[in-house]
Parts: C-alpha cells; sequence; structure tokens
C-alpha cells in the first residue's frame, strides 16, 4: 500500500486529514493508526466468515464439534488401541480432545489465511483497506469453533470427573497465543500465497507434518524419554507449548509449566512480528499482482 | 487548509508487461531462476529484463475542493490506473499525490458482497468495505433500501437476486457514501434505463452538494451533464485540460487523423491480440469513395481489412457503432449469419476483408464513431477499439427534412408511413 501519512489538519476539521500517495521503498511502517479506524471493517469481516461458514450445511454449527470428535476417535484408536502410547492419569479422549481444540483453531486458521488473500481479490482490487485484516478477521473467525467445541469439552471434564485446577485463567492466553502463532504462520502463508500459488498445494501437507510433530496424540514427556537429544528441536515448534500449555491449564498435569511453553511464546511473537513486517513489505504490490 | 481536494505531481504508475496474462510466478519460476543465475553470470547474459509499461507518466493535476471533475480517454488510456491510485487501491511508482479529505471510491459496485448473506447483511458488509461507520450506515439503512426497491426481498440472500435487483442494491449502498471526495468509475453503466437516470440524479445531488468528484466515464453525454471540467488521457498521458464541453470535442476529434478510414500500425496492435492482426477499417459510399461524411439516404459500406497470422476457431470480427454521446446503436458480426458461421467454424490464417453494409434511411445527422471488435465467444477477445473511426452522417435529403429542428434519437429510419382515410 501507498505509504500513506496522515497529518490531521487544524481541530476545527477534525474529519478532514491529507494523505500523500508516493512510491513507498523498503520496509513501511505498521500504520497501526490505520488498522484502529477500520476496526469494524474487521469485525464485520470476521461476522461475515462465521455467517457464511456453515449456512447450506445439513449439520451447521454441529460440524464445530463433530469434527474433533471424531478425530478424538480416529486418534485414541490409533495411538491408543494400536501403539498403546501412555497419557498419564489422564483419561485418554479428555487428552486427546483437549489437545485438537487449540490445534483445529490453528490449522483452520492456517488454511484459511493462507488463502484470504487470493480469495478477496476482488475487494483488494477494488477498495482500499489495510490488507491485514483479512488474515486477521479469517483468522478470529475461528474462534467461534474453538468456543463451540470447549463447551463440550467442559462436559467431558464433568463426565470424566476430572477436577478443574487452578490454573484455569490461564486458557484464554493459551487461546491467545494459538491465535498468535497462527496469525504470524498466516500472515507469512498468506503474502506468499499472492505471488507463488505454491502455498495451496504446500498448506495440507504442512499442516499434516506439523500436526504430527505436535503432541496432540501423544504426550511431550514420551519425546523427551524416547529422543532426549531432539527434545529442543522439536520443542521449536510453538504448538508443543500452546498444545503443552492448555493440557497443563485445564488438566493439571505435572505441576509446573514446561519450559516449552517459554520457548514457544518467543517464537509465536518472533513469527508475528516477522509476518507483519513482510506482510507490509509485499502489501504495495497486491493489488497489482493477486 | 489549501483550497485544493487533490493535488497530483508528475504521478507515474509502471506495470509489467504480460501482467495480465501471467500474473504470478510460482515458486519454480523463482527457484529456476535463483538456480541459473550463476550461470547466466558466466555465460555473460545479462537476466532476462522484465519488460514494463508506463500505464500512467507524468501526470500533474489539481481539482478544487467542490470541483466534478470529468476523466476522459479511450480504453487503455490509464483513467482506471489513475482512480485505483487516488483512491489508494495501488501505490504510485513515481511522483506523489496530495489528497485532503476523505476519499470514497466507487470502482466497482458490489465490491465485498456475499452472494449467501441477506440483502440486509450485505448493505452493513459493503458498506465497511467502503469506509462507513457502523452507525451511519444505521442512520442510512432505510435510505439505501428505499433508494434500490428491492424492500421486499432485503431478508434474502442475494444470491436469489435477479442480476438487476443486485446492481441496484449495490449501486445504493455506494451512493450513500459520504465522502469528501468521490471517486467514481462507470458506475453508471448499470441497471436499466429507469435506474441509471436514477443514478445519475443522484450523482448530480453529490456534485452539488458541494463536494469533490472525480469521474470517469465513456458515456458523454453523462460527462457533459455532470462535469464543468475534464481532463483528457492518452496513452497514459494527460493531453487535455478544458471545459467539459471543449474537452469532449477535442476527445471525440483526437486520433481521428485518417477519418473515412483507420489504418493500424504494427505498434499500435497490443502483443496479446495475436494471431489477429487489425490492418484497416474503412467507410465507404455506394461509389466506393472514401470519406469522413456520407449521407444518411445512401447506404454505407463497412470494410474490416486483417491478418490471421494463424487459425482461429470461433472468430468473429465485427462493429459497435456509438453515437458521439458514447451510446452503442448497435452491434454486429461478420458471422452473424448462421451459414456463415457454419463455413467459418475455424478460419484459416490468411488476410482478410469482411464487409457489411448500414442500409439507407437509417442514421440520424450527427458524428458516429465505430469501433472494432475480435474474439471468439467466451474464449478470447483479440481486439477491441472502442473509438477505432469517427465519421459524419448528413441528413439531406432525409425523411422529416421539411422541419428544420433537430430530430432526437440515433437512427432516422424510413417507416413507409401510409395514411388512409377511414369513412363512417
Amino acid at each position: 500500500m501507498a505509504d500513506s501519512t496522515m497529518i490531521a489538519e487544524d481541530a476545527n476539521k477534525p474529519r478532514t486529514e491529507t494523505i500523500i500517495l508516493k512510491p513507498s521503498r523498503g520496509w513501511v511502517s505498521l500504520n497501526l493508526k490505520d488498522l484502529w479506524r477500520y476496526r469494524e471493517l474487521a469485525f464485520f469481516l470476521t461476522w461475515r466468515d462465521i455467517k457464511v461458514r456453515y449456512k447450506q450445511t445439513l449439520l451447521g454449527a454441529a460440524w464445530a464439534v463433530l469434527q474433533p470428535l471424531l478425530q478424538m476417535l480416529i486418534f485414541n484408536f490409533l495411538f491408543g488401541s494400536i501403539a498403546n502410547i501412555p497419557t498419564g492419569d489422564i483419561p485418554r479422549p479428555v487428552f486427546t480432545y483437549s489437545a485438537l481444540l487449540p490445534w483445529n483453531l490453528f490449522s483452520k486458521a492456517l488454511s484459511d489465511a493462507g488463502r484470504s488473500l487470493v480469495a478477496s481479490r476482488n475487494m483488494i482490487t477494488k477498495v482500499y483497506f489495510p490488507r491485514l485484516l483479512i488474515p486477521v478477521s479469517t483468522i478470529l473467525s475461528g474462534v467461534v469453533d474453538f468456543a463451540i467445541a470447549f463447551v463440550v469439552l467442559l462436559g467431558m471434564l464433568w463426565y470424566y470427573q476430572v477436577s478443574f485446577t487452578a490454573a484455569m485463567w490461564a486458557v484464554p492466553l493459551f487461546l491467545l497465543l494459538a491465535l498468535v502463532t497462527a496469525l504470524g504462520v498466516g500472515l507469512w502463508l498468506s503474502a506468499w500465497n499472492v505471488h507463488f500459488r505454491d502455498v495451496r498445494y504446500i498448506l495440507p501437507f504442512l499442516t499434516q507434518v506439523w500436526m504430527l510433530a505436535t503432541p496432540i496424540a501423544y504426550p511431550l514427556s514420551e519425546v523427551a524419554e524416547k529422543w532426549p537429544q531432539w527434545e529442543f528441536l522439536y520443542s521449536l515448534n510453538p504448538m508443543v507449548g500452546v498444545v503443552e500449555g492448555f493440557r497443563w491449564a485445564l488438566l493439571g498435569g505435572e505441576g509446573t509449566l514446561s519450559s516449552a511453553v517459554w520457548l514457544s511464546v518467543g517464537i509465536a511473537v518472533a513469527l508475528l512480528i516477522s509476518g507483519v513486517l513482510y506482510f507490509r513489505r509485499m502489501e504495495r504490490t497486491f493489488a497489482d499482482t493477486v | 487548509m489549501s483550497e485544493y481536494a487533490i493535488q497530483v505531481s508528475n504521478l507515474g504508475k509502471q506495470y509489467k508487461i504480460g501482467a495480465e496474462i501471467d500474473r504470478y510466478r510460482t515458486l519454480r519460476d523463482s527457484l529456476t531462476a535463483a538456480v541459473t543465475w550463476p550461470l547466466r553470470l558466466i555465460r555473460r547474459q545479462l537476466p532476462p529484463k522484465s519488460d514494463t509499461i508506463w500505464a500512467l507518466r507524468d501526470i500533474s493535476f489539481e481539482v478544487k475542493k467542490g470541483q466534478v471533475l470529468g476523466v476522459i480517454g479511450r480504453n487503455g488510456a490509464g483513467k482506471s490506473t489513475l482512480l485505483k491510485l487516488l483512491s489508494r487501491v495501488t501505490e504510485p511508482s513515481e511522483g506523489y499525490a496530495k489528497i485532503t479529505g476523505r476519499v470514497g471510491s466507487l470502482l466497482e459496485v458490489g465490491t465485498g458482497f456475499h452472494p449467501e448473506l441477506t440483502g440486509r447483511e450485505n448493505i452493513y458488509l459493503n458498506g465497511a468495505v467502503l469506509g462507513m461507520k457502523r452507525l451511519e450506515i444505521d442512520r442510512k439503512f432505510d435510505e439505501i433500501v428505499e433508494f434500490s426497491g428491492v424492500r421486499k426481498f432485503i431478508d434474502t440472500p442475494v444470491k436469489r437476486y435477479s442480476s438487476g435487483m443486485y446492481l441496484r442494491l449495490a449501486f445504493s449502498v455506494a451512493a450513500h457514501l459520504e465522502p469528501e471526495i468521490l471517486v467514481v468509475d462507470e458506475v453508471l453503466a448499470v441497471g436499466d434505463a429507469e435506474f441509471q437516470r436514477k443514478c445519475l440524479g443522484k450523482m448530480s445531488d453529490v456534485a452539488q452538494e458541494g463536494r469533490t468528484v472525480l469521474f470517469v466515464s465513456h458515456n458523454m453525454s453523462a460527462i457533459l451533464r455532470l462535469t464543468d471540467e475534464a481532463i483528457v488521457l492518452d496513452q497514459g498521458s494527460l493531453v487535455h485540460r478544458a471545459p467539459t464541453k471543449e474537452a469532449v470535442d477535442f476527445y471525440m476529434a483526437s486520433g481521428f487523423s485518417q477519418t473515412g478510414e483507420r489504418v493500424w500500425r504494427n505498434e499500435e496492435i497490443p502483443s496479446n491480440s495475436a494471431p489477429f492482426r487489425p490492418l484497416a477499417l474503412r467507410v465507404r459510399d455506394p461509389r466506393g469513395n472514401i470519406g469522413d461524411t456520407v449521407r444518411s439516404t445512401e447506404p454505407l459500406d463497412l470494410e474490416i481489412e486483417y491478418q490471421l497470422d494463424a487459425p482461429v476457431q470461433g472468430l468473429r470480427v465485427g462493429v459497435y457503432l456509438i453515437t458521439m454521446r458514447g451510446e452503442i446503436v448497435f452491434t454486429s458480426f461478420d458471422t452473424d449469419s448462421p451459414e456463415v458461421y457454419d463455413r467459418y467454424g475455424t478460419r484459416p490464417a490468411g488476410r482478410y476483408l469482411s464487409r457489411g453494409r448500414i442500409p439507407a434511411n437509417y442514421l440520424n445527422e450527427g458524428q458516429y464513431v465505430l469501433g472494432l471488435n475480435a474474439s471468439s465467444f467466451r474464449v478470447k477477445r483479440y481486439f477491441q477499439d472502442e473509438r477505432a473511426l469517427a465519421f459524419n452522417v448528413d441528413a439531406m435529403g432525409a425523411p422529416g427534412m421539411q422541419w428544420t429542428e433537430a430530430r432526437m434519437g440515433p437512427v432516422r429510419p424510413d417507416l413507409n408511413w401510409a395514411i388512409e382515410e377511414m369513412k363512417g
């Protein structure tokens, strides 16, 4: 986008602003002011995504629950009945389902955000607004699915008589961490996809591998025990921290939080910052190339 | 406070050629380029320099606050690029523009409409996309619905709307934007005549409210009606600025130096029109003379001469006849008749001359423009020039010439009137 510097004119005319359009060079500023001005559009885009998602589906929002439930059954069968991987004292369904929630939020956010700019080509080539809003609203719309599935999780906790932990307050924080990670990666992918349509082929593969590299159906301790030399590399995956943190906050786990979580926070933030910078840098050519 | 709403200085926009066909690279292309780079270096071959084109260059002009400025020019003259730059959709490659006030752009109505959402929901969504605040939309909601005339279906998903209803709703949202500067591109070309009148009315309201408007259209009568001054763009440069009437005259007269005949030089033909190559378009009177003035009482022969560098399937070559005001009188193709169409299912490579005849007593007096189109339906538009050739029609001896008034309408047919006296 144009390097648009906003200069508020004299106070008598609060709505009049001056915009300078000129070619931008190198890294551009974040232009947070513009993002704030268009916050309502972010809301409307998110709302649209939510509204449209389950229209003309037979089961509607039930999919938000069915999907993780079915995944859970498959995982339990594969990792429990066949591979017999231990899950500590946590009932296996709760163990898997509680990890699938943040994971699904993340993987859906990733694939939707990756395609979001290209899917919104029509708007991008016709109207100005901060392009960042497109992947952001796409990712935010996934929170609704998460919330629906979360209610089911609470039911499962009750059914399996897992007592609530004192760390419950941290659940929103880990939700935020999942969103930050998704946004960071999503921004990279969406900006990439404008120029390289390869992203759409990479995405399914990427999420699949990433999923297996995340302790969803097996505990993190299992990795640490069997391959201690790989543990550090493994925990570079920010979703390790998200899933571990989630379990820790909901189910207690072994008291203290794994250090992997802090590493994840750091990586997620780094991804987000670099993602935003890269996105802003590429943004100016979106309308010409998308 | 400056008295200008828009100040543009040496503005330019450069595009890569071929960008329309191959808009995005694949990763493979980039990787290949990266891998072969050292090789090319060794061979002392410079990396293939991508050809670029200036869609717009060295544009400077100002628009005063409250002024309504028309922008006219042929297809590809840079009008749309200019509007895209000013509405911040894309950024300039050089120069700068200073814009004082909130800009609302109507580059296309219905941007952001989602087919699954209802009319009501789309009003909010589209309003937000166009930069309206939610409160603003709340306030104007009834007015928007009223203007569109689709109140009955406001809670129906727009995918069930007819295309007319869809466009009316879309325009209504856009028309209720209240920016200080409004940038409008051809939106009046939507809907039926009745709705177009309504739109024009709305546009002139906007203009009279003292807002700054930049208005692009092919419809000269709309330009004449709505704007007092206009700029003319040609091949990416600003070539003229004058009071609208004068600018329209300038525009109509420009590029028509070979009236009666239009000849295309090779460099005038865009590369993506291959394998079609226009050579000439001519207007002849029944005696075979090429001229810029023909008589309405005589038939008029049209000749399109062109070259096909490869066989083309389903090709149709034809003309638009357009009035001075930009209204299309008719469109006609050389393969309109089914027999001809069958015979030329695939037109072999070679040089051709397509001839057609406008019958006598068909056109009214005035100036007309012929546009040329060569396309395969739903496959490709090879070539289009909407303003290829202009000519004048003289109505000497035409029906009704005993009255000196100017006849309205683009045609002046001889309807073989007969008057019978009925008895009893």
